[in-house]
């Protein structure tokens, strides 16, 4: 519509609805913010002030260092080795096997590919009493191993790296045997290099995953101090509004959203790459 | 056929016996441990009945499967899947379709408009819930607050359609967001020249959205139908977990929310595995009608 049915007005009215949608999208994350910056009395007050307060500092210092069960501080922590365990992890696998994949020929190759393909299927909300039956049987309860390893074995990564590898040209490898470049060096020095824009932009879609799963660490950590943010922002919503906490719900929750947001954010090009990928 | 493509290989490969081997092994040993083992678990459980200590358990055949199809709680959770599925994809979907259109339509700043519609994404279904749960909160949530001007007295804690409501609207929130790009990059690929000549025809802007934008994003909006579904199936276990446990009364317990609270909380195992094989079934279907859409795509 560049050239014609152009107006004035019709160009204002476009603009004044996208903001009013962005401030509806918004809304319910400024006023976390807003209730993140209050003292407790000030929440409750019915209805509570749309405006900052001054607790910012006070608030955002007792959920780091105090918390309700754990500090918020280590739950960031756990938070941020697991999100860059499970991406690095998801990452490092899949690109290996997705080489193997397309890259030979050997025996039971259609039936490993298989096996890998199906775990396509099930989310792990799906099979989440067996898999944590499992867990708990290798002794993986309340551990960084026990929080990454069953959330990587997914398809997706692979099955993306298979379809960059089939458009990477036969020249290459051709020309890199020519040079008696072996397998593993072909693999280091130029599909590596060729595949850079494909591991960030599907790091940031696996970082965000890692980061924002809920039910996994629920169960999977009962020692609050391996608690994720995620995960642990539950226990600190009051079940009665007399022993409310809501600033420290409110400013976990905000400092829960920044990782995740600031990678969309400053990572934008990358981030709607891998998510227009991963969904191919 | 689409199989057949997946599987494709190189023309030019490399030779070797020990190497390909390793380097799937760390994906197989994973997937063999934390996807092919616990779903045998789950097939096999799902055949059993555990005695009301949890020391043994006999086989009961498809007893579990009998008994779930003439349970009136596990047929309702059906209703209520099918119910929330719905709603959350046309409420995630319709807004963002809004929204792309009017981004796609203006010349400046559509890239800023992007920027400030795609953030929530980032937000766990967790946060979500937690974050609506706040605006929401019967006695001193904002959104409750200003409602009752409107007449609405708000409690979603006893009151089924609003907790129905309420979850709803938290799990589409942040989904909006990736029905917003997916649908701006569609309509950025229409081209512009279709509706220009359309225009000078004489089309009305209604007129041209209906007969030329909207069966160009075809593709598109069926494709985000099927990722919504699946969305609201599997994902939103948290935005449920943290507004309403399931409640009021099962007013809102979906499958997947059912599968973790009669295991987890209600410890009847036998009834958690028939529902999880029940559910790996559904997901296998939806999964082929996902496929079924690349092959179309493969074969534009």
């Amino acid at each position: 519509m560049a050239i014609v049915g152009r107006h004035p007005w019709r160009t204002a009215t476009v603009h004044i609805l996208l903001i009013l949608g962005i401030v509806l999208l918004c809304f319910p994350l400024y006023l976390t913010f807003v209730g993140s910056t209050l003292t407790r009395q000030e929440v409750l007050q019915v209805p509570m002030s749309l405006m900052p307060g001054d607790q910012f500092l006070e608030n955002y210092k007792r959920a780091l260092f105090r918390g309700t069960n754990a500090p918020v501080l280590g739950m960031l922590w756990n938070s941020l080795v697991m999100a860059m365990g499970i991406a690095i992890g998801k990452i490092v696998i899949s690109l290996l096997s997705a080489y193997a994949i397309v890259y030979f020929r050997f025996p039971f190759r259609m039936l490993c590919f298989w096996t890998i393909f199906m775990t396509l299927m099930l989310p792990v909300e799906v099979r989440i009493l067996p898999t944590y039956e499992i867990a708990a049987k290798l002794g993986l309860l309340n551990s960084y191993t026990g929080l990454i390893l069953p959330l990587i074995a997914s398809a997706t990564a692979t099955f993306l790296f298979r379809q960059f590898f089939m458009t990477v040209p036969d020249e290459l490898v051709e020309a890199a045997r020519m040079d008696g470049a072996g397998p593993i060096r072909f693999f280091k020095d130029i599909l590596l290099p060729l595949s850079r824009t494909n591991i960030a932009a599907l790091f940031v879609i696996l970082f965000i995953y890692g980061w924002n799963q809920f039910l996994w660490p629920l169960l999977i950590t009962t020692d609050p101090s391996m608690n994720t943010i995620v995960m642990g922002i539950k226990q600190t919503v009051p079940q009665a509004d007399d022993f409310a906490d809501w600033p420290l719900t409110m400013a976990t929750s905000v400092m829960a959203i920044i990782p995740p947001v600031l990678v969309v954010l400053l990572m934008q090009r990358l981030f709607i790459k891998g998510l227009v990928d991963s969904e191919k | 056929m689409l199989f057949a493509a997946i599987a494709m290989q190189k023309k030019v490969y490399f030779r070797g016996t020990w190497l390909p081997w390793l380097l799937v092994a760390p994906q197989l040993i994973i997937t063999g441990v934390f996807f092919m083992w616990p779903a045998v678990q789950a097939v096999m459980q799902s055949t059993q009945l555990p005695d009301p200590f949890g020391l043994s358990s006999q086989y009961v055949g498809m007893e579990n499967f009998q008994f779930l199809l003439n349970d009136s709680t596990y047929l309702e959770s059906f209703a209520t899947t099918a119910l929330f599925s719905v709603s959350v994809t046309l409420m995630a979907m319709v807004p963002a379709l809004f929204f792309a259109v009017l981004a796609d339509s203006v010349i400046k700043g559509s890239g800023l408009y992007r920027t400030f519609l795609i953030w929530p994404y980032a937000v766990a279904p967790a946060i979500a819930g937690i974050v609506w749960l706040f605006m929401f909160n019967p006695s001193i949530g904002v959104a409750s607050y200003y409602l009752k001007f409107l007449g609405v007295k708000w409690n979603h804690v006893l009151d089924g359609d609003q907790a129905m409501l309420l979850v709803v609207l938290a799990a589409a929130w942040k989904q909006v967001s990736y029905n917003f790009l997916f649908f701006l990059a569609g309509l950025q690929a229409i081209p512009k020249s279709l509706i220009e000549a359309a225009t000078i025809d004489g089309a009305s802007p209604w007129h041209r959205f209906r007969t030329i934008t909207l069966p160009l994003l075809s593709p598109t909006t069926f494709f985000l139908l099927v990722v919504n579904i699946i969305y609201a199936f599997f994902d939103t276990f948290g935005v449920i977990h943290t507004i309403t446990l399931g409640g009021p009364e099962r007013d809102t317990s979906i499958l997947v929310y059912k599968v973790f609270a009669d295991g987890f909380v209600g410890q009847d195992l036998g009834s958690s595995a028939a529902q999880s094989v029940i559910l790996m079934v559904l997901v296998g279907a939806l999964t082929v009608v996902q496929f079924r859409y690349i092959e179309k795509k493969v074969h534009y």
